[in-house]
């Protein structure tokens, strides 16, 4: 494993995730998915404000995942709209999205196992950027990441932890207005979450983030509003303290079980 | 697969290729040029294949539909009095077009890769069924009769000499290496190794895949349409055989023999095939059909990955490093 550490300032900047006091950058109004008779998600109106960092739980097949894939144009909606910074992006391809200013990391990791590390950072800024610009986006990413004795390795030789920030990176390469993580620390031993949490505030400082998480850990390290879906509709939305305090979370998600990892 | 990326030393590699093209022909007999001259049409026609398939994962039967729609774009317009070069610029665009037209409904459809392999065979086994049928005269492109399974013959040649042809097709071949290993290097070169990959990563960061895919696509069907242009220019006929199960086949072997990725590989691999067909042809065996057979799933199950990749995996595995 890589031995540099996420910037230190980055703890000072947790307020910019204080909660959706800022004006709205994302909104769905009543959006739905529907597999042939299954309701992956249903009526969903979510609304993300500009600068917020916004945890999504939920139990498996809750439809955070489906939820995110419509966000990012991967999956057409059955019904509803997603505004995004001023537009309306319902149905839209995912490239047309992505250049709008919303990037991702899915849940499967999908990196080019053929590609170096480095080749995924400039590919990921050259979109936006001319080569000479991208390569000193790719360089200062490598620094930033940790992962610059890596640079020239491809990815498919990487531990999982380490393609996870190879993504990561990718939608900060974007300079996306928007990132949507699903499940980043997945897999990670505890060292490496709490660095993966330090560099979020980091990347929060300038960019919106929704996350799906499993970690009660990192969520209750990072996050100010969650917002709780069960069976494709939002259950409740409130701060960490106050879904864990409540009963109807506790039964639904939690079970009969304390929280934690 | 890792991408091979341009060393020091591949400029030095290049310097020696081209020598070794151009003094070639004065160490050889007139017959060993000629035959040697169709060996490197058909390398020209391998690397088409590699660009689309090794380099962005596209796997395609159809480059011998392209290589004969290029080869009977050629003999027409001769046939019409139009000059070499214009056939020949017309065999170009003949292939160019077909493969942009594929793959704009394969690519902008949303189709799966299996339905492009399919599509482009089947589309090539249509043409050798409709070009097989036109043996009547009426049958005719203004002079050019297209005359069925028997093809078009007494095709004029690009360059009637031997030897400034093999210096032309060997120059074409030694362009197309050299600037397809500088485009694999480029960023449109890493976009495409990266849609091979994983194409939908490449759409989340904003790049629109399927121009990209068409693009190389339609790259990989001029070139094919060149190479039979050639092809139709070398031997003065061309025939619906050039889109035969066999003939789509043939390419794809090629490639997988040599190895995909590098296009080095694929060429190296259309020359030894074809060399040894040629051979065993020579020596009068009858089982040519079954000694390739055998060459292709020997290599399937020993070398999965080709000669080429093979090679320098043993040579890195003995302590020279790659790169």
């Amino acid at each position: 494993m890589s031995d540099a550490s996420a910037p230190s300032s980055a703890f000072q900047n947790c307020t910019a995730s204080a909660g959706p006091a800022g004006k709205t950058l994302l909104e769905t109004r009543g959006l739905s998915k529907n597999f042939g008779g299954v309701k992956a998600v249903t009526d969903v109106d979510f609304r993300l404000g500009r600068g917020e960092l916004r945890c999504l739980i939920g139990p498996n097949g809750a439809g955070k995942s489906t939820f995110f894939k419509m966000l990012s144009g991967q999956l057409p909606p059955t019904a509803g709209t997603i505004l995004f910074d001023g537009s309306d992006i319902t149905g839209e391809p995912p490239h047309r999205i992505a250049r709008l200013g919303i990037g991702i990391k899915n849940q499967v990791p999908s990196v080019w196992d053929g590609l170096s590390v480095y080749e995924h950072f400039f590919i990921a800024a050259h979109r936006r950027l001319g080569a000479r610009r991208a390569a000193a986006v790719a360089d200062e990413l490598l620094m930033k990441l940790g992962l610059a004795t890596l640079a020239r390795r491809d990815v498919g030789a990487l531990a999982h932890g380490e393609r996870q920030w190879v993504e990561i990176g990718m939608t900060m390469a974007q300079d996306a207005k928007l990132i949507l993580l699903d499940e980043p620390t997945a897999g990670m031993a505890t060292d490496e979450v709490e660095r993966t949490v330090a560099l979020l505030r980091d990347v929060n400082v300038s960019t919106s983030l929704i996350i799906v998480e499993h970690d009660m850990q990192f969520i209750s390290m990072i996050a100010g509003i969650v917002t709780v879906f069960h069976q494709g509709r939002i259950l409740i939305e409130a701060t960490m303290e106050n879904v864990l305090a409540n009963p109807v979370v506790r039964e639904v998600y939690l079970g009969a079980g304390r929280p934690g990892r | 697969m890792a991408p091979v990326r341009l060393s020091a030393l591949e400029p030095l590699l290049w310097g020696a290729c081209a020598v070794v093209l151009a003094v070639l022909p004065f160490a050889l007999s007139t017959f060993q040029v000629v035959q040697i001259t169709v060996f490197l049409i058909f390398c020209l026609l391998a690397v088409s294949l590699d660009l689309s398939w090794g380099l962005a994962g596209l796997l395609s039967f159809g480059q011998a539909a392209f290589f004969g729609l290029g080869g009977y774009a050629y003999a027409i317009l001769c046939a019409n009095d139009e000059t070499p070069g214009a056939a020949l610029a017309a065999g170009i665009v003949a292939g160019g077009v077909a493969a942009g037209l594929l793959g704009y409904i394969a690519f902008y459809g949303r189709l799966s890769a299996m339905f492009l392999a399919v599509t482009t065979l089947v589309v090539t086994l249509i043409l050798l069924q409709v070009l097989g049928s036109t043996a009547d005269p009426s049958y005719h492109i203004g002079a050019a009769v297209l005359g069925g399974y028997n093809g078009m013959t007494n095709i004029p040649s690009l360059l009637p000499e031997p030897t400034p042809f093999f210096w032309t097709v060997g120059g074409l071949l030694f362009l197309l290496i050299v600037s397809g290993r500088l485009l694999m290097a480029a960023p449109f070169g890493r976009v495409l190794a990266a849609i091979r990959e994983n194409e939908r990563r490449v759409e989340l960061l904003g790049y629109d895949a399927r121009w990209h895919k068409l693009a190389i696509f339609a790259l990989s069907g001029a070139i094919a349409g060149l190479a039979g242009a050639l092809f139709a220019s070398w031997g003065g006929f061309i025939n619906p055989e050039v889109f035969s199960l066999a003939q789509s086949a043939q390419v794809v072997i090629w490639v997988l023999v040599g190895g995909r990725g590098s296009l080095y590989g694929a060429a190296i691999g259309a020359f030894l095939v074809q060399a040894m067909t040629q051979y065993l042809g020579s020596i009068g065996t009858a089982y040519t059909t079954l000694v390739l057979g055998a060459l292709l799933v020997s290599f399937v199950l020993v070398m999965p990955n080709g000669l080429l990749p093979t090679f320098l995996r043993g040579l890195s595995s003995i302590g020279i490093r790659q790169r």
